[in-house]
């Protein structure tokens, strides 16, 4: 293969063998420090986990169980609590957040509207918030006495146990994940609906067609990479979804709040079986992986 | 067109109610910062600033150490965000400028690897910290997502655009393949810089789960690990809690203000390419 700069110079290259040769190697000058980070900190411990994941810890040394550790998952009830209610969170929490942040884009994006600079940096903040700061804010608003509550009563219904309930404390806890990532999402779709050609919306209006029409048939057919490319975003996140459950409801009211990347850091750094966690994580990088060729086969082929 | 003055107030009501839902829990924690515990759980929506905003802070500070979390916090951010951006551009340049035997099986590995978890490495880490004598070190918090792929993406997508005759221009000229990456290159990737530095910075000012596991004595402590101990105590003032939080959060916002145009910019770039 020949570099960019060994084209650029070619009457050179008959004269100058030595300086091509210096030449080749300047990409891999560039690319290793990266590399060679990248081996050691991410490729490395994705193959030491994936070899964990089949050994047990024996009098302190670890030692070959073979697939003992996915045959303890399968009927782990714990473990299949947390899966159940990792993908009800995903089945719920993602179709809602990315619906608002479509709504909210095509609003934003309306010639209507002024200070729009205003409201996307308001709508985007949240997404600046750490995962940790924001999950404590909702945990004290939601309180039995928090402020939510307060508006709550002041409207004439009754206290709802946001946080020692097990349906409410899901409910509690999608709904700060939404608050936190819906602007997020928004902003990606801001840019995409700025790459779809006003022409097709004239000629929808001059059809007759109206606004809300014109939504379910030019704006969300042309967004569809675009939401496909959020969706997976979100699937993986939300597979991964750790910050939120430890800090707002710790996993409970038993355990109905917990997911698999909150099952992993207890069974890992509390009882310290890392071959077990191990398998957990691997079955969290198949299910991401299942998830989003599953994304890609219904939305991708046309 | 008619209806559009309608629709337009529809359309304001919608955006308001949004926006107020986005920054009503700011404002409360803002107020909770400068009010005692029990107001937050009194019955007026409406929270004025109160006085107590010095002795939540000292609290806090005894609780936690401020100083030395938010040194911590900054230190490791800043370091990291520097050491990051340059690993990343440096590996972006190659996958954008050149022509290389194993360019894009490389590129391709650290494209999949976007789609790991996070936790797959979390245990192998932690073994390797541990047999290094690393734990509770800052070389623990920084070292591990230097070369991060998400980075090298998005400075690859901007970095696709520069001409590559400037670069011919240059090597003609005699100058140095580093002169003509630091040189010529870099400068004209400002935006694409300040929109990779403030995603590295707000993933390492906000980041739990590794520094939760690397860390375990409080003077390492970083931001969100320094609040979550404190909302494990069995006795929680909340206007302490809220005191920091504020303390975690204002300097991000600002950051984030201040360079808003470049990272919301940069973000769509990478997004629509």
């Amino acid at each position: 293969m020949k570099s960019n700069a060994v084209i650029g110079q070619q009457e050179k290259v008959v004269v100058n063998r030595k300086k091509m040769k210096k030449q080749d190697i300047v990409p891999y000058l560039f690319i290793a420090p990266a590399v060679i980070l990248f081996a050691i900190f991410m490729a490395y411990p994705i193959i030491a986990s994936f070899i964990l994941s089949f050994q047990t810890s024996q009098g302190g040394e670890m030692v070959f169980n073979g697939i003992a550790n996915y045959q303890r998952l399968i009927s782990d009830q714990i473990f299949l609590k947390a899966l159940g209610n990792t993908f009800l969170f995903l089945a719920i929490q993602v179709p809602i957040m990315l619906s608002l942040a479509i709504i909210l884009s095509t609003c934003l994006n309306s010639a209507l509207v002024k200070l729009k600079g205003i409201f996307r940096v308001s709508f985007f903040l949240p997404a600046v918030t750490s995962l940790v700061a924001y999950s404590i804010i909702f945990s004290v608003m939601l309180m039995e006495e928090g402020v939510i509550n307060q508006v709550i009563t002041s409207l004439g219904a009754d206290r709802i146990p946001w946080l020692s309930h097990p349906t409410w404390a899901k409910v509690a806890l999608i709904t700060a994940i939404t608050w936190r990532w819906v602007g997020y999402n928004m902003v990606i779709y801001l840019a995409a609906l700025q790459n779809i050609p006003e022409e097709l919306y004239e000629a929808a209006s001059m059809d007759g067609a109206s606004k809300i029409r014109q939504f379910f048939s030019i704006t969300v057919p042309q967004l569809k990479p675009v939401i496909l490319f959020t969706a997976v975003l979100s699937t993986i996140g939300t597979l991964q979804l750790f910050d939120e459950p430890f800090t707002l409801t710790g996993g409970g009211p038993s355990d109905s709040t917990l997911t698999i990347g909150m099952y992993l850091y207890q069974t890992g750094f509390r009882y310290f079986d890392f071959g077990y966690a191990s398998a957990v994580a691997y079955v969290i990088v198949v299910l991401i992986g299942i998830m989003t060729f599953i994304q890609f086969k219904v939305t991708g082929d046309k | 067109m008619r209806k559009k003055p309608l629709q337009k107030v529809f359309l304001y009501i919608a955006l308001v109610i949004g926006a107020i839902i986005s920054l009503f829990p700011f404002y409360w924690a803002l107020m909770g910062a400068t009010n005692e515990s029990g107001k937050m759980f009194s019955s007026s929506l409406i929270m004025l600033p109160g006085s107590k905003l010095v002795e939540n802070i000292v609290n806090l500070n005894e609780q936690i150490g401020i100083g030395r979390v938010m040194f911590n916090s900054l230190f490791v951010s800043i370091t990291y965000t520097i050491l990051a951006l340059l690993i990343s551009t440096m590996a972006a340049y190659a996958f954008a400028k050149f022509q290389f035997k194993g360019r894009n099986v490389i590129f391709a590995i650290f494209l999949l690897s976007m789609m790991i978890p996070y936790h797959a490495t979390v245990i192998p880490l932690f073994k390797m910290m541990a047999a290094l004598g690393w734990l509770n070190t800052y070389q623990a918090l920084i070292l591990p997502n230097l070369a991060y792929p998400f980075a090298i993406f998005l400075m690859r997508q901007n970095m696709l655009a520069f001409p590559t005759a400037l670069m011919e221009a240059a090597r003609i000229d005699g100058a140095g393949e580093w002169k003509i990456f630091w040189k010529i290159v870099l400068p004209s990737m400002k935006p694409a810089l300040a929109a990779t530095a403030i995603f590295l910075f707000m993933f390492q000012w906000n980041n739990f789960l590794w520094p939760l596991v690397a860390v375990n004595t409080t003077d390492m402590y970083t931001f969100p690990v320094a609040l979550s101990s404190l909302f494990g105590l069995s006795r929680i003032d909340y206007g302490q809690v809220m005191a920091g939080v504020s303390l975690a959060t204002v300097p991000i916002i600002i950051f984030f203000l201040m360079l808003q145009r470049h990272f919301i910019s940069g973000m769509l770039g990478s997004a629509v390419k």
